[in-house]
């Protein structure tokens, strides 16, 4: 029933949303964590959205949604910090942070904040519709 | 037919809602894809489509074996893409203002349909009843 599909479009939109909001939990979270050695840094990652044409869809090309592709890993090499009196500092007193702008995903959750928002009026006014509908000629 | 009265009186509505339903799949599809790289947004031409939706209501009978008869419900409308105003560096052409307006204008109007709808309906039940 086409009106219940509107709600599974935007709740593939949720889903996605949901996961970039963890990844940029993630990535804030461990925007302080120290490491020993460059390879061990956290790195900042973020989902790639790709659009899909779902096979429960295929057969009405007005219907597509949204998808998270692959978490990718972004950002530039980790900065190298001199602090010999770090318990984790190399023998070298280096320790390691990862390159990670606060700045930068904050403006992202709020970005996946506000589509999480138009999803979730998407869903409000398709219910509405629905049951507008149910109650025809009564 | 007896059936074919009673479709006559609900008029194009039901067309209109099923192309309603059609454009809001759509639009759901664009606020739901606003941040999906080189997405592009889509839309259908209400008019065009209304048009094409009520012509192919005409009925062709079938009087041999090998007539295929016309499928009910509403013709596949033909999608199109967005102009963007403005050019977004991932290739995006969602305006998500915009997609939501014309979701929300695409609701009203779905809403004013089915408040007709109601209406008739009740007017048939009316002459149904023979009540005055």
């Amino acid at each position: 029933m086409s009106l219940f599909d509107a709600m599974d479009i935007a709740g593939t939109s949720l889903s996605a949303q949901t996961i970039r909001l963890n990844a940029i939990a993630s990535n804030m979270a461990n925007a302080n964590t120290v490491a020993s050695t460059p390879e061990e840094t956290y790195r900042a990652r973020t989902p790639l959205f790709k659009a899909v044409l779902e096979a429960q869809f295929a057969n009405d090309a007005s219907k597509m949604g949204v998808q998270v592709d692959r978490i990718e890993e972004v950002g530039g090499d980790p900065r190298a910090e001199f602090n010999p009196g770090h318990p984790l500092a190399d023998e070298e007193g280096y320790i390691y942070k990862p390159d990670i702008d606060v700045a930068t995903e904050m403006v992202s959750m709020m970005q996946a904040s506000r589509s999480f928002q138009n999803s979730i009026e998407a869903i409000n006014t398709a219910k509405q519709l629905a049951m507008r509908t149910l109650t025809l000629g009564k | 037919m007896a059936a074919n009265g009673i479709d006559k009186a609900l008029g194009i509505s039901p067309q209109v809602l099923a192309l309603r339903m059609k454009r809001m799949n759509l639009l759901t599809a664009n606020i739901a894809n606003a941040d999906t790289p080189d997405f592009k947004a889509r839309d259908i031409d209400f008019r065009t489509a209304l048009a094409k939706a009520t012509a192919s209501q005409t009925r062709v009978d079938t009087t041999k074996p090998g007539h295929i008869a016309l499928s009910g419900g509403v013709s596949q409308p033909q999608i199109q893409f967005r102009q963007p105003l403005q050019e977004s560096v991932n290739g995006n052409t969602v305006d998500a203002q915009a997609e939501h307006a014309a979701f929300m204008e695409n609701a009203m109007r779905y809403q004013a349909s089915i408040q007709l709808l109601d209406n008739r309906i009740s007017g048939i039940k009316k002459a149904i009843k023979g009540e005055p």
